[in-house]
């Protein structure tokens, strides 16, 4: 069992962390304090234009592997910023692993003629993961994900999330059940700009694993969420499938469903994305610069539910966290298993495509 | 070879036992000794108390082998068979060693023929593979409220969304029936096989035999084979069906050929292998014009060639030491299914040196294999079928896990039309009537029953595969293929679990 929350202004307007990290807050039930975090986007206006790693080292800032993966980062790119992420160790999380946040450009030399710039950024990415002590938090423009072991609230107290705008921001409240809480296992997992929080457990890990290490992912975080985020990566980014295909691909229809289609589209989805289906129960909420989706297993073994009112979309596994944000919603529901919920930014508007 | 004095009686290993209380000879019955096509159960005049005389079962001691044939059919069950106790007490020469060494000694010499699959002590890695199941953090999946998919397509599938799909076969249950040929079985059993897969919606493989005239309706279920000594094949042929098979070797005799003894060749299997009446039906050990890979890629290009593109062309292989780069080659010259025949896989005559001690276990094959085509980022250009040693539904399940798209059983569709293994499928005497065509014995398989007895095997094992999945929380075969993690190991080493790529249980 976990929780999460998704806020989405359609309008770009931005908002602070404190909202998010009182939606989440009040769904602590589904949590046990072993995880907590937060994507945002839109957090580095001034950065926009350069990839931003957030780096989790284990152990302190004295961890030679810091050094290891700086000087790869040098080489691999053109670093025009590196700090430490700021944290406010409290009383409930009185320390943490080191955080480093990095902003960069690709050299254009590093990336093989086979490769494009994203394709270099996941290479890079999965290098780093493999180094051992080191994991890429997050790989995005203009986002972040700040993220730990605790409760969110606590989490989102470590890291200050109030200090950040965002228009767009997800959270996950965890309950680990199959893998360790640990700092890097914590919610929401990333490549590029994709953060995704899953309420769930996927019972098909190990074929959208081994799927997905013919095309460069290796899947090193110890948990299942993250081969979320590399499959819509591989679908999207890719084999260029839209967002409502890439949804279909890992959540198809039952085959006599498929039967009564006329244009053998989803046939011939199914039958090539067989191993990137996500089975076993699940609800996430998945974000990247152009927008959201949110997905439930065909069997709706997990809770989600959505909401608008004006220019913002909710979604939350509780109707509670989106009452408390706007008691008064022009509409809610809850989506039905397998039929995504996509939030197209750049549809006009930013309208829910149906 | 030597007509030898010293022909040592092979003492057979089985016989029947009757119980004269239960047995009802004293009314006339007979039927024991007209069920044994082996010649093991006589008939001997007694007189009653009554002065008349009646024949009475009995046991000749020369040709039992615990087909149990005698023990179903006595309608009174007064027949058991017994082993033949102590029957050495030296616990290094076990009795298949004496014995075959008598025979090989005695009159009859030479290379020693069974039937069936290997029997040796080689390890069952199925066996030590268990699967995962949900508990409290995942709900498993009750098949009979929620939706369970087990299709299967089988063929040559594009790497990404937009590219070209080759032809593919639509499996319900992915489950075929293995190559067996028209000649080794009759040509009740292949009409048994194709009205079953019809029905259920999968597919049966001809062998090597050719396809009857007969039978050509139900092509659209139909693997036909072209093998070493292209029996049969023709345009029409290699047309008249759903795919195209190329058999290079056999798990229960990799490197071997086959041999149909000319007096099995008759009037209909002469025209349907497209060999003369009476005359040898030899299949070479090798294709001899395929002597390496790229004369493969030759012989499927011309069958795609010949089929205009129209059904997947599949490869089968027996699984032997270099099976993952073999199949590696395979996919890259082209062909859309490769099936890997495990060194348990049955057959109808295969030498028994060569059955029990050539080839490597399917498991290990097909995950050696699989690992490999993922490796070289080729795994969906080409689909896996797994097969040799299949008993039961978990062994399907178990082999999708490790990466096969799909099985074949065949020893399973003899089972279940009665078969007892007894491993002399190829003496022409089956006392089932499946692995002879001799009148008289073919007749006792009816093809209404055995079809229904085939769709009955499919569907029981659907339904425990559905099972099986609902409690591991999975809803869809794809979801399991090559999944496996949700295999664990009990009681393998490292070195096994790491050519299974599976964890330890409790890891």
């Amino acid at each position: 069992m976990c929780g999460i929350v998704g806020i989405i202004n359609t309008d770009k307007r931005k908002i602070d962390g404190s909202h998010i990290r009182e939606a989440i807050r009040i769904q602590r039930e589904r949590g046990n304090g072993l995880g907590g975090g937060f994507s945002a986007y839109g957090i580095y206006p001034e950065n926009r234009d350069k990839y931003a790693f957030h780096i989790m080292y284990e152990g302190t800032r004295h961890n030679p592997v810091i050094g290891q993966v700086e000087s790869y980062l040098e080489r691999k790119t053109r670093v025009y910023q590196s700090e430490e992420i700021p944290v406010y160790p409290n009383e409930r999380i009185p320390r943490g692993p080191h955080f480093k946040r990095y902003f960069v450009k690709i050299l254009e030399e590093q990336i093989n003629a086979d490769q494009t710039e994203e394709d270099c950024v996941v290479e890079i990415v999965m290098n780093i993961n493999r180094m051992g002590g080191a994991f890429v938090v997050s790989s995005g423009k203009n986002m972040g994900v700040f993220k730990g072991v605790g409760y969110p609230e606590d989490i989102a107290d470590y890291f200050r999330i109030e200090d950040y705008e965002a228009h767009m921001w997800t959270a996950h409240n965890r309950f680990p059940t199959n893998t360790p809480g640990w700092w890097g296992g914590a919610h929401p997992f990333t490549i590029l700009d994709k953060a995704v929080v899953h309420n769930g457990e996927i019972t098909s890990y190990g074929t959208n694993m081994r799927w997905l290490e013919m095309y460069g992912y290796f899947c090193l975080l110890q948990t299942d969420t993250e081969v979320i985020s590399y499959i819509y990566d591989k679908l999207t980014r890719k084999d260029h499938l839209s967002m409502r295909d890439a949804c279909y691909a890992m959540a198809p229809s039952l085959w006599e469903e498929i039967e009564r289609e006329k244009d053998g589209k989803k046939k011939t989805l199914r039958q090539i994305y067989g191993p990137a289906v996500v089975n076993g129960p699940f609800g996430i909420v998945l974000t990247h610069d152009r927008g959201a989706i949110v997905l439930n297993d065909r069997n709706k073994l997990r809770p989600v539910v959505c909401a608008k009112s004006g220019n913002t979309f909710y979604a939350s596994s509780e109707e509670c966290s989106i009452r408390l944000l706007s008691p008064e919603v022009d509409e809610i529901w809850s989506p039905r298993g397998g039929e995504p919920v996509i939030i197209d930014l750049q549809q006009e508007e930013g309208r829910e495509v149906a | 070879m030597a007509d030898m004095n010293n022909n040592w009686k092979v003492v057979p290993p089985f016989h029947p036992e009757f119980d004269l209380e239960r047995c009802d000879y004293e009314n006339g019955c007979t039927i024991c000794a007209h069920e044994c096509s082996f010649g093991e159960i006589g008939l001997r005049p007694v007189k009653g108390p009554d002065g008349q005389v009646r024949q009475r079962p009995w046991a000749n001691l020369t040709s039992c082998g615990a087909c149990q044939r005698c023990v179903k059919m006595c309608p009174r069950n007064a027949i058991h068979i017994a082993c033949q106790p102590m029957y050495t007490s030296h616990n290094y020469w076990s009795p298949d060693y004496v014995n075959a060494i008598w025979r090989q000694s005695g009159a009859r010499g030479g290379v020693l023929l069974v039937g069936n699959g290997a029997t040796g002590p080689q390890r069952r890695y199925f066996d030590h593979m268990m699967f995962d199941a949900c508990q409290v953090t995942n709900p498993s999946i009750d098949p009979l409220r929620e939706p369970m998919e087990i299709r299967t397509y089988l063929g040559r599938k594009a790497e990404r969304f937009g590219e070209d799909m080759g032809p593919q076969l639509k499996l319900e249950v992915p489950i075929m029936f293995g190559a067996m040929s028209f000649g080794a079985l009759n040509l009740r059993v292949h009409e048994a096989e194709a009205r079953a897969t019809r029905a259920v919606g999968t597919f049966w493989n001809t062998g090597e035999g050719g396809f009857h005239k007969s039978l050509r309706g139900y092509g659209a279920n139909t693997i036909v084979q072209v093998a070493s000594g292209r029996f049969g094949v023709s345009e029409d042929y290699l047309n008249s069906a759903a795919a195209v098979e190329i058999k290079i070797g056999q798990g229960a005799k990799p490197g071997i050929g086959g041999h149909l003894p000319g007096e099995k060749v008759s009037g209909e299997i002469s025209e349907t292998r497209m060999i003369p009446v009476g005359s040898d039906a030899l299949s070479p050990a090798p294709h001899h014009d395929i002597y390496s890979i790229e004369d493969l890629r030759q012989l499927i290009f011309a069958i795609k060639e010949a089929v205009e593109y129209r059904v997947p062309v599949s490869v089968k292989i027996a699984a032997v030491h270099n099976v993952a780069p073999i199949a590696s080659g395979i996919a890259r010259a082209g062909a859309d299914i490769i099936t890997i025949d495990g060194f348990r896989g049955g057959s109808g005559a295969t030498p028994l040196q060569i059955r029990q001690n050539t080839g490597i276990p399917l498991e290990l094959a097909i995950a050696a294999a699989d690992q490999r085509l993922r490796e070289e980022g080729i795994r969906q250009t080409v689909s896996l079928v797994a097969s040799g040693g299949i008993q039961c539904s978990s062994d399907v399940l178990k082999a999708i896990c490790l990466g096969a798209d799909a099985v074949y059983v065949g020893t399973p569709v003899l089972i279940a039309l009665g078969c007892g293994v007894c491993q002399r499928c190829f003496s022409g005497k089956c006392a089932y009537g499946i692995t002879t065509n001799k009148p008289g014995l073919a007749e006792r398989i009816d093809v209404d029953e055995a079809t229904g007895a085939l769709e009955n095997l499919l569907h029981a094992w659907a339904e425990e595969m559905k099972e099986l999945m609902g409690s591991m929380g999975i809803s869809t075969i794809e979801a399991l293929r090559g999944n496996r993690d949700r295999l664990r190991a009990v009681g393998l080493s490292d070195g096994e679990m790491s050519i299974l790529g599976i964890k330890h249980a409790g890891a």
